[in-house]
């Protein structure tokens, strides 16, 4: 019932920002939410607008990320990296902020089953191995399970949380330098720009590269728009219903053979367990 | 202070496919038998309700934690090696029944081609044809002589398949009959048998019926649920350690099975191993398990490892190319698997549904079964389409051109994320002289010990391979209809990349001693007492997924044993080289 309910004041919201021409502008586009949030933060008015504009939860606080600002870029980039369009709604309103916030403040964020002893070497050989490119489902054994990311090529002390930490404020760092703002206050392209500069491994990071955390951030947004909700992310499994994937089901031995497209309506996790 | 325990018959170091078959055979023969895991105890309902692609394929969920030990990797002998620090970069199975749990399913017999590769490549093209460094050699056991074991481990796994029209012969069917069909697999039949080819249907440990093994054990009909590979079945439908061998073995009271326990060394006197030095995971006390026969039956890294920190067997030297432990080094790496991707804008096909070793393939371009005298490369590989069944988060495949984030991408991933099919080829993977494993001299795990580091670079015969294997998917791709048809880059190296769990070699097998470490008994040359089984015997990576024969080597290796624990001695007389 709950979820019903969420997915009414989903849809309601959606209309809402359709209504008053807020998405129609290419220009605002993808900054919207980021935007949103923003203005959030600063203590805006109508508290019940913002709620059902949201559909926030009890668990959207930040418990890795101290610093708002940090919190802001990432929510921004990410945002970038899969943003609001007519297919539906981008990484800001899927929660993926939060859903990264949560995974870094666990064992992935702290590394526990990497390799973490010493030495780090940190000269050519390891700038050359942090900047080869392989995307997981490319070639090997796995080629067909693996999401279309790049392996993060890991040869830093710092963990993951750490990482994030620098490169957020890196990126901070180059938007100053370049446009003379903070990342989640340029344009579009700009944001963009900034954003390609590390992925194309141009930005260089203390103790390790920026391409290492731009490969971190796209995978985990990935992660964020389309895990199950139950961490946080993909937020009333709208970015399954993008994909048009049913979700964690029984079996499919009565359709399996089918030659048409079987549509089926998403069911969490919680759903299966239940 | 290790604490001696009282000496049994057989100790067993890994529960995967190998560790299991032992363990089963030795209990049901009478042996007192322990088997050492270093991972948890699990069981079925471990893994009943698990559906969840960011746990298990995203967060590793049943991989080895590489915290206490990993790998480090170079190209070049003489490079200083890296560690690989993740588990995106290494992946490999532990907790009970190992990376046999977590595996797709897929099976094939390896020809008779590939276990005789040297004197079939000599027979055929002359010796001019073997490149120079390339170290190819006759596994010591022909197909003939494997083909009951293939058959008994089919039957122990419940496989289930139909016969491939160009494989070897056969002494009996599959126990059981083929999985259903799907559009893409028929797609890809239809399209390959109008070429002239050979398709058929993958061959698979998702079981396609409820069935009962020789050994009493039940295993569950496959419901296409598309959470199999990286996951322990929720049904008991994937045939693996947990529902065959290891219930087997434990309905025997001789039988133990001891987890937490992570095996650091081989004690052994310079002429028999006298047993496994062990410490228990979650005290911290070590142990000492004597044992009459000493079974490693790991992973290849873990079985290399081991005998190189117990100072077993001549360490292999790449310079003056003598030694035999960590010799040919082997594996399916980033420059196998690769093929052609078809994206079809007219059609959607239903790819949330599948299993691990649901598909179709064909060995018309396998082995030797096609001409070699005017290509530039050995041996070959199956074409394959599989439909594993997609998570959400992998179903973000995109064609060439498409930027790799934002609008443009997201549009075109979940536009394709149920119109895109990929085929590739499985190449073989050869042995050169400068591919192997030695010790690490700078990176160490928590107990101090060193790790185990690997050389390994690619060859012209890896790329024209590969080169070869993607040019006849495209042609099908093609032909099979799809609107874009995108074809995989070669890599021009290796890339340090670890992830497939299809790694190989260091303890090969053969029939002679200065080339093997092991008789075709998995025997030890050097120690009589000593198996080592598993991937570790494959003196190169045939153009198939290894783990029926694995499974094969553990009944093959089961008999040695029981031949041992009877006769003792050297069960096989080796062949010196005229």
């Amino acid at each position: 019932m709950a979820d019903d309910n969420n997915e009414k004041t989903d849809e309601s919201r959606r209309r809402f920002i359709k209504n008053t021409g807020w998405v129609a502008g290419g220009v605002v586009g993808g900054s919207l939410f980021g935007g949103l949030l923003t203005s959030q933060l600063q203590d805006e008015p109508d508290t019940q607008t913002k709620e059902k504009e949201t559909t926030q939860t009890l668990q959207e606080a930040r418990t890795f990320f101290s610093r708002k600002e940090d919190f802001e870029t990432l929510s921004a980039a990410t945002e970038r990296i899969l943003p609001e369009d007519d297919d539906g709604p981008g990484a800001i309103e899927l929660g993926v902020p939060f859903f990264i916030d949560k995974q870094l403040s666990g064992s992935w964020g702290t590394n526990d089953k990497a390799y973490m002893k010493d030495p780090f070497f940190q000269d050519n050989q390891t700038y050359e191995y942090q900047h080869k490119d392989t995307k997981q489902h490319k070639s090997g054994p796995n080629t067909s399970s693996q999401a279309p990311s790049s392996v993060p090529r890991y040869q830093t002390r710092m963990n993951r949380g750490e990482i994030y930490i620098r490169g957020l404020r890196r990126m901070n760092e180059v938007s100053q330098n370049k446009f003379d703002k903070k990342f989640f206050d340029l344009e579009t392209d700009q944001k963009d720009e900034v954003l390609k500069a590390f992925d194309n491994g141009e930005i260089m990071m203390r103790g390790a590269a920026g391409v290492t955390f731009f490969n971190l951030l796209r995978q985990m947004t990935l992660e964020g728009a389309f895990s199950d909700p139950v961490y946080g992310g993909n937020k009333n499994m709208a970015g399954w219903k993008m994909k048009e994937f049913p979700g964690p089901r029984l079996g499919y031995t009565q359709e399996i053979e089918s030659e048409e497209f079987i549509k089926k309506e998403p069911k969490s996790l919680r759903d299966y367990q239940s | 202070m290790a604490k001696k325990l009282d000496k049994v018959d057989v100790v067993v170091v890994g529960t995967g496919w190998a560790g299991g078959v032992i363990s089963a055979e030795m209990a049901k023969a009478g042996k007192k038998v322990v088997a050492l895991e270093r991972g948890d105890k699990k069981n079925l309902q471990d893994y009943t309700g698990e559906k969840d692609e960011l746990r298990y394929i995203e967060r590793f969920q049943m991989m080895q934690d590489l915290s206490n030990e990993t790998i480090t990797s170079r190209n070049n002998i003489g490079e200083r090696a890296l560690p690989v620090r993740t588990q995106d970069e290494m992946n490999a199975g532990t907790d009970t029944g190992g990376g046999s749990v977590h595996w797709a399913g897929a099976v094939y017999r390896y020809p008779p081609y590939d276990f005789e590769i040297y004197s079939k490549t000599v027979e055929r093209y002359g010796k001019d044809k073997i490149p120079d460094g390339m170290t190819i050699q006759d596994w010591g056991i022909t197909y003939d002589e494997m083909e009951k074991y293939y058959d008994r481990f089919e039957k122990t796994a419940g496989i289930s398949g139909e016969e491939d029209p160009l494989g070897p012969e056969r002494s009996d069917d599959y126990p059981n009959p083929p999985l259903k069909e799907t559009e893409p697999i028929r797609l890809f039949k239809n399209t390959t048998k109008d070429m002239g080819y050979h398709p058929y249907q993958v061959t698979s440990a998702n079981v396609s019926q409820q069935y009962e093994n020789p050994d009493g054990e039940t295993l569950n009909a496959c419901q296409y649920c598309a959470f199999c590979h990286y996951y322990g079945c929720d049904f008991g439908a994937k045939s693996d350690p947990l529902m065959t061998v290891i219930p087997t073995a434990q309905k025997h009271d001789n039988f133990e099975l001891r987890t937490q326990s992570y095996v650091r060394r081989v004690l052994y006197d310079g002429n028999k191993a006298n047993g496994v030095m062990y410490t228990d995971t979650e005290t911290g006390q070590e142990f000492e398990q004597p044992a009459d026969v000493v079974v490693l039956a790991a992973f290849t890294f873990t079985n290399n490892r081991l005998l190189m920190l117990s100072d077993i067997g001549e360490q292999y030297n790449p310079e003056t190319r003598k030694g035999v432990i960590g010799r040919n080094f082997n594996g399916q790496m980033n420059i196998t698997f690769l093929g052609a991707t078809g994206f079809f804008d007219e059609r959607k096909f239903n790819l949330y549904m599948g299993a691990g070793a649901l598909g179709g393939t064909m060995n018309d371009f396998a082995a030797d079964n096609f001409d070699h005298s005017d290509v530039d490369f050995l041996n070959g590989g199956a074409i394959e389409i599989r439909q594993y069944g997609s998570g959400a988060i992998e179903s973000n495949r995109v064609p060439k051109g498409t930027p790799n984030w934002g609008s443009e991408f997201k549009k075109n991933a979940n536009f394709y994320a149920n119109r895109n099919l990929t085929i590739w080829y499985t190449s073989a993977i050869m042995s050169w002289y400068h591919n192997y494993m030695d010790l690490d001299p700078t990176y160490k795990d928590d107990f101090g010990d060193p790790l185990l580091r690997i050389t390994n670079k690619y060859t012209d015969q890896d790329r024209n391979i590969a080169k070869f294997g993607i040019e006849k998917c495209k042609e099908i791709m093609e032909n099979m209809g799809a609107d874009t048809v995108d074809v995989d880059e070669v890599p021009d190296e290796f890339d340090h990349i670890y992830q497939g769990g299809h790694y190989a070699g260091g303890v090969i097998m053969g029939d002679d001693p200065e080339t093997s470490a092991v008789n075709n008994y998995l025997q030890m040359w050097d120690v009589d007492n000593l198996f080592v089984v598993g991937g570790s015997a494959f003196p190169h990576f045939p153009g198939h997924h290894p783990t029926l024969t694995i499974g094969s080597l553990g009944y093959r290796a089961a008999e040695g044993i029981e031949k041992y624990l009877k006769e003792g001695g050297q069960l096989v007389q080796p062949k010196q080289k005229a």
